[in-house]
């Protein structure tokens, strides 16, 4: 997060003498973007009016820049306080008056200087070290006895998303879910980005992965292969998903069917709803599923790509499971930590087709990453949003259309 | 009844250089910048028909004789000058006392609050207008505002050669406004329009507004402006006042003219505003 905030104010006769407009006129000339905070206009001529401005800048030399510029017109740089912290009385435990974040940008102010807080999720708590050399956004189940951890809102200050410089559908960061709109445009402005992220994550850049958490629809609505086009073309670089998913993509691979159904004859198979469970267990006779495939034993489908490209995988187990496949995290808490340890590099989230994951995804996601929703039912998408993912945009639609079209977008024959 | 706090140049020279008009080099004719301000006086006592407050002139602040920089007096009540540079701030001791002296409540501000007076705050009766940048620091007006509950307009003086509000904006009394449109930027320029009605405003040539034709002193329909400047002097005979022109050419060396003699205190901040 390279963005630095000051918050100014602003008090006397700003408005007629046209004071406010000059300050803000400033800013953004010299290339700096201001949020007006609160604005008080004085009733009468006598009295003083008064404005916070909260200024942002992309360098720490722009905003002393500004800084200097505006203070000879009356700009005082608000009074700050450093943030407070208090340590952790047990391990897993926060202090009581703990500040919870966002899934914003967030900076804390110590000793005078605004620091960034890493790894920054929404529903976390921060903790700072002795050396305030580390200042992370941790949850509660992983803090240490006596790990100090910032409490109150002293000193805690949220940066407001920028609006990208892309001109497309996540400029607007504000999740409208409706099965009525068009689609098209939408799916092709994630291809666009998929396409530009796939160039910087060749070039190794920061934030260029593209994470897709699915649910096993993607198999039974037929975009399997869409999907196994994607990875294997090097347009998704992280699978979220749970065991069905793969137990499904591997029975196709293995009996052609999903979930006992033909896949291209569409009709149940005898005994066929034995033959997730009969996977299953082949995979766990045989250790893993990189094992299956290197074996030769899964030749084809979403798994066997990964592996073959390197897509890392985090299978979070629910309560209904079967088996489960090897790799498979039971524990909840352990399958959120393996998940949250590939969220930083991720600049593109698509969440296809699965309540559970993509609101599990939504949660561990910063609202600086452009995030999509897909789901053939609009109160996933909403939920989603109702749950703080507000940069997510909703896209109402069956998974293996949105896959074949987004596909298609890229470049895959028809 | 008009009053005036006036002091005498005995100790008026040139003797550092706070603005661009002074030169150290330009050494001032000691004897005509004394006839010179006899003379104004003379204009003030007889033709306009003030009543003259004398303050002793001090040995070593050769600008004491440009009082209208003392402060600004708003019925009983004097705030004194803080002065930016240190050479003038050995003035405000003198101020003070004066006015202590003289009955005034005295309001002080805080020391890096610098605000130069009546040369950096004048008006009309129901609006004051504020230059900063050069002297005056912005953020005394609104505790200026707060404490005499009146709406000032700040003004950004962006021209150094007028670098009081009192060298290139005078309010008259009727109501009229002598300026000089180009020591303001855009926004003060709207500012003002806002407040001064075109057929109001009375801009000058910048050949007059750098003899300091704005550095008048206006008393009812009378107006006390330096001499040379007759293109102003005919703008306000257009307007009925009855124009008083003074040479005073040896304190121009200094950056000061007719109303920087005329005490914010006595006439300015109590007559307009």
């Amino acid at each position: 997060m390279s963005l630095h905030q000051e918050t100014v104010l602003l008090s006397g006769h700003i408005i007629d003498s046209l004071l406010l407009a000059k300050v803000l006129d400033i800013i953004l000339m010299m290339g700096g973007t201001f949020d007006l905070k609160d604005v008080h206009i004085g009733k009468t001529r006598e009295e003083p009016s008064r404005a916070r401005i909260a200024i942002q800048a992309a360098s720490k030399a722009l905003l002393d820049d500004i800084l200097k510029a505006i203070q000879p017109h009356g700009a005082a740089i608000e009074r700050e306080a450093d943030c407070r912290f208090e340590s952790a009385p047990a391990d897993g435990i926060f202090p009581d008056d703990f500040y919870a974040t966002t899934h914003l940008p967030t900076q804390i102010r110590i000793h005078g200087r605004w620091v960034d807080v890493d790894r920054i999720e929404m529903d976390l708590g921060i903790l700072v070290d002795e050396q305030a050399s580390v200042v992370r956004a941790v949850p509660m189940g992983t803090v240490r006895r006596g790990e100090r951890i910032v409490v109150g809102r002293d000193g805690v200050r949220i940066i407001p998303l920028q609006r990208p410089r892309e001109r497309d559908v996540f400029g607007f960061m504000e999740s409208q879910v409706s099965a009525e709109r068009p689609h098209g445009h939408v799916i092709a402005d994630i291809a666009a980005r998929m396409h530009q992220l796939r160039q910087r994550h060749r070039q190794r850049q920061a934030e260029s992965n593209v994470l897709l958490a699915g649910g096993p629809a993607i198999i039974h609505a037929g975009g399997r292969e869409a999907l196994v086009w994607l990875i294997e073309e090097g347009f998704v670089h992280v699978l979220f998903c749970g065991n069905a998913l793969a137990a499904h993509d591997m029975e196709a691979d293995l009996y052609g069917t999903s979930l006992g159904y033909g896949l291209t004859a569409g009709r149940a198979v005898p005994h066929g709803h034995e033959h997730h469970l009969r996977t299953i267990n082949r995979i766990r006779a045989i250790g893993s599923i990189e094992q299956a495939v290197a074996s030769g034993v899964v030749k084809q489908g979403i798994m066997a790509a990964c592996v073959r490209q390197g897509v890392p995988v985090v299978m979070a187990g629910t309560i209904r499971d079967d088996g489960p496949l090897p790799g498979v995290i039971t524990d909840s808490v352990r399958a959120q930590d393996a998940m949250r340890a590939v969220i930083p590099g991720v600049g593109l989230a698509l969440l296809v087709a699965s309540t559970l994951h993509s609101i599990a995804t939504g949660n561990l996601l910063p609202a600086t990453v452009p995030t999509v929703c897909v789901d053939v039912n609009p109160s996933v998408p909403t939920k989603l949003a109702d749950r703080g993912s507000f940069q997510a945009v909703g896209l109402v639609m069956d998974a293996a259309s949105f896959l074949s079209e987004l596909a298609r977008l890229l470049g895959r024959p028809v | 009844m008009s009053r005036l706090l006036i002091c005498p140049p005995d100790f008026f020279g040139i003797e550092y250089e706070i603005n661009p008009w002074m030169r150290l080099s330009n050494r001032v004719d000691h004897e005509q910048a004394v006839k010179q301000w006899h003379g104004l006086m003379r204009v003030f006592e007889h033709d306009v028909g003030v009543t003259l407050e004398r303050m002793t002139p001090v040995a070593g602040l050769p600008d004491l004789v440009f009082t209208a920089n003392a402060g600004i007096v708003v019925d009983r009540t004097a705030v004194v000058s803080r002065f930016r540079y240190p050479e003038r701030q050995r003035e405000e001791v003198h101020f003070e006392s004066w006015f202590r002296d003289h009955g005034y409540e005295v309001v002080t501000l805080d020391k890096e609050l610098y605000f130069e007076g009546a040369g950096d705050l004048l008006g009309f009766p129901d609006c004051w207008f504020g230059g900063y940048r050069q002297r005056s620091d912005i953020r005394a007006f609104p505790f200026l505002s707060e404490r005499f509950r009146r709406e000032i307009i700040p003004l950004e003086l962006v021209d150094a050669r007028f670098y009081h509000l009192d060298t290139c904006f005078c309010p008259l009394s009727g109501g009229d406004l002598l300026y000089f449109p180009p020591a303001f930027d855009p926004y003060g320029q709207s500012a003002i329009a806002q407040r001064v009605p075109k057929d109001r405003q009375l801009p000058v040539p910048e050949d007059d507004a750098l003899r300091f034709a704005c550095n008048a002193v206006c008393v009812g329909k009378h107006v006390v402006l330096p001499s040379g400047c007759p293109t102003t002097e005919h703008l306000l005979q257009a307007r009925g006042y009855r124009t008083h022109s003074v040479p005073l050419d040896e304190f121009m060396k200094s950056g000061g003219s007719a109303k920087c003699f005329d005490a914010g205190a006595g006439l300015v901040c109590r007559e307009a505003m």
